[in-house]
């Protein structure tokens, strides 16, 4: 890999980052999952040439078609060695070749890197690699790795683990999907929906990935977060996956990225929501999240993603309006009678204390029982500020001593501060 | 820790006894941030309101339109719900905003749960 980023500037990265996915989507597709290594080989060997090749000749014109040519052709030449061994010991062993000879020499070889087949074959493998059958991590590991062409090196920091581990995790999880005879293909529109359920799940875990993460690196944090856009794009791009939760999932995402360059300051660290500079806020991202929220409001069930999309549509709402409280305590009231979470059962308390009274809340909150959770002691130190600023105290201090990192001590301190 | 039905009964036929559809806006305010603050407990298994509609089959094959037995004693909805105990079960009935009409109720049941 860095001989590829030395060689060409940012021009090789770039393509990596966007063609090395597509070549092994089609590779694999091709070659069934029983050879993903040499997909992955043949695709990673063509960047290699592509460095070694443009740092002497220069840039080609059309340096996608050139790196398309040039796997086209190495796959080609590894399916002619296989052919041919194949052909040999099948003579060998069953005297009985007529089968293989009669196949024309031409088709059996060719790639299919026509966009329609890129695409075609990208969207398969994205519910290939999200099959139930491997676990979520690994799945997202080899989302990141086969379907957003990131380095071994670039997972390994995003989730803060070695490289051996991240190497492990890939290698489990293609043995697991060979094992099971995973397809990469399409489901049929019968089983489409729920198929499509952990596959939207990965991309919104990718997306948190990269929203949350502990990596203090912006611009990796920011390209989890687009990959998971852009895999979702993919979805609704095409007839039969372009379902209303994948709507709410992009318009759920779109929002929330809109707050991108608002909620971190140049260090990386977190801006609370209260604390963020609104004109930082990116407006073209808000209504393209209205779009497809609007998109996503067909069909009669409300996904979880709907309802988070409503959630993330109010809190681009700058002013503090009852209406925009209400409309989130409602939606948390939903969201909590699909889906329990403890993150989820705060933010609606604090909703209510928005809608109903800070003493109505601390009533609620005290029936929560998650005083293991230090967002749960932040809540209450919030609730009781200006009703009770010694209790208030005393909350802040419990969830500092819960708090899991830096960020979050220094954010309760800078409450207790203020007290 | 125990599951337990509470069935809501109300009178859902009596034409006076109706709200209009303001007071229905208000009603289910009322009822979603009741169902919410037991799911923010993380005690809320399913369960909803009921259609008006509904037949009743009888032993000896009859059916008829709707399924009240008294007309105070309609079931408007059901939720499930997990609690400690009776008590806590019937801490959250409760709270059950039907309960400000008077005449409801709210039928609290175990669920048998096979071992």
């Amino acid at each position: 890999m860095s001989i590829l980023f030395m060689a060409n500037g940012e021009l090789i990265p770039h393509l990596f980052r966007t063609e090395y996915r597509k070549i092994v989507s089609v590779l694999c597709k091709r070659f069934g999952f029983d050879q993903i290594e040499i997909a992955e080989d043949i695709a990673s060997d063509t960047f290699l040439t592509a460095s070694q090749t443009w740092g002497l000749k220069g840039i080609p014109q059309n340096p996608t078609a050139w790196l398309y040519n040039v796997a086209r052709n190495k796959a080609a030449s590894h399916l002619r060695r296989d052919y041919l061994f194949e052909k040999k010991i099948a003579r060998e062993l069953k005297n009985n070749a007529a089968d293989i000879q009669d196949t024309p020499f031409g088709d059996i070889h060719e790639i299919d890197l026509s966009p329609q087949n890129i695409n075609d074959s990208q969207l398969q493998m994205m519910f290939a690699i999200c099959h139930p059958s491997i676990s979520p991590e690994a799945q997202i590991g080899l989302s990141l790795r086969i379907l957003c062409g990131f380095g071994i090196e670039e997972i390994a920091n995003a989730f803060l683990i070695s490289k051996v581990i991240v190497n492990k995790r890939l290698f489990r999880a293609k043995e697991k999907l060979r094992e099971e005879k995973i397809k990469i293909e399409l489901p049929g529109p019968p089983e489409i929906d729920e198929r499509l359920a952990p596959v939207l799940t990965t991309i919104y875990l990718l997306f948190n990935e990269g929203y949350y993460s502990v990596s203090q690196n912006k611009t990796l944090r920011k390209d989890l977060c687009l990959e998971a856009m852009r895999l979702c794009t993919m979805l609704i791009e095409n007839n039969a996956t372009d379902k209303p939760p994948v709507n709410a999932l992009l318009a759920l995402m779109c929002f929330h990225a809109s707050r991108f360059e608002a909620r971190m300051d140049k260090n990386g660290e977190l801006i609370l929501y209260e604390e963020q500079d609104t004109s930082l806020w990116n407006p073209d991202l808000i209504s393209k999240g209205g779009y497809f929220l609007s998109h996503s409001a067909t069909g009669n069930t409300i996904s979880k993603y709907h309802l988070e999309a409503g959630i993330a549509y109010w809190n681009t709402q700058k002013d503090d309006t009852k209406e925009k409280w209400e409309n989130i305590l409602q939606l948390y009231n939903q969201l909590l009678q699909i889906e329990y979470s403890p993150i989820a059962a705060l933010n609606r308390t604090y909703a209510l204390s928005k809608t109903t009274g800070k003493k109505e809340a601390i009533t609620e909150a005290e029936k929560l029982n998650l005083s293991d959770n230090h967002f749960y002691f932040a809540l209450l130190g919030e609730l009781y500020t200006d009703l009770d600023n010694q209790k208030a105290k005393q909350h802040l201090r419990q969830a500092i001593m819960l708090a899991k990192t830096q960020v979050d001590r220094q954010a309760i301190q800078k409450k207790i501060d203020r007290l | 820790m125990d599951e337990f039905l509470l069935l809501m009964r109300l009178d859902i036929i009596t034409k006076e006894a109706q709200p209009s559809p303001e007071q229905m806006q208000v009603y289910m305010k009322m009822y979603q941030d009741w169902v919410g603050g037991i799911a923010a407990q993380n005690k809320f298994i399913g369960g909803t309101g009921l259609s008006m509609e509904g037949k009743v089959v009888k032993s000896n094959n009859v059916i008829t339109d709707g399924p009240f037995a008294e007309i105070k004693e309609s079931i408007a909805g059901f939720i499930m719900v997990k609690a400690k105990d009776f008590e806590e079960a019937t801490g959250f009935a409760k709270d059950c905003p039907i309960l400000q009409g008077e005449g409801n109720s709210v039928e609290v049941r175990k669920i048998n749960v096979k071992s």
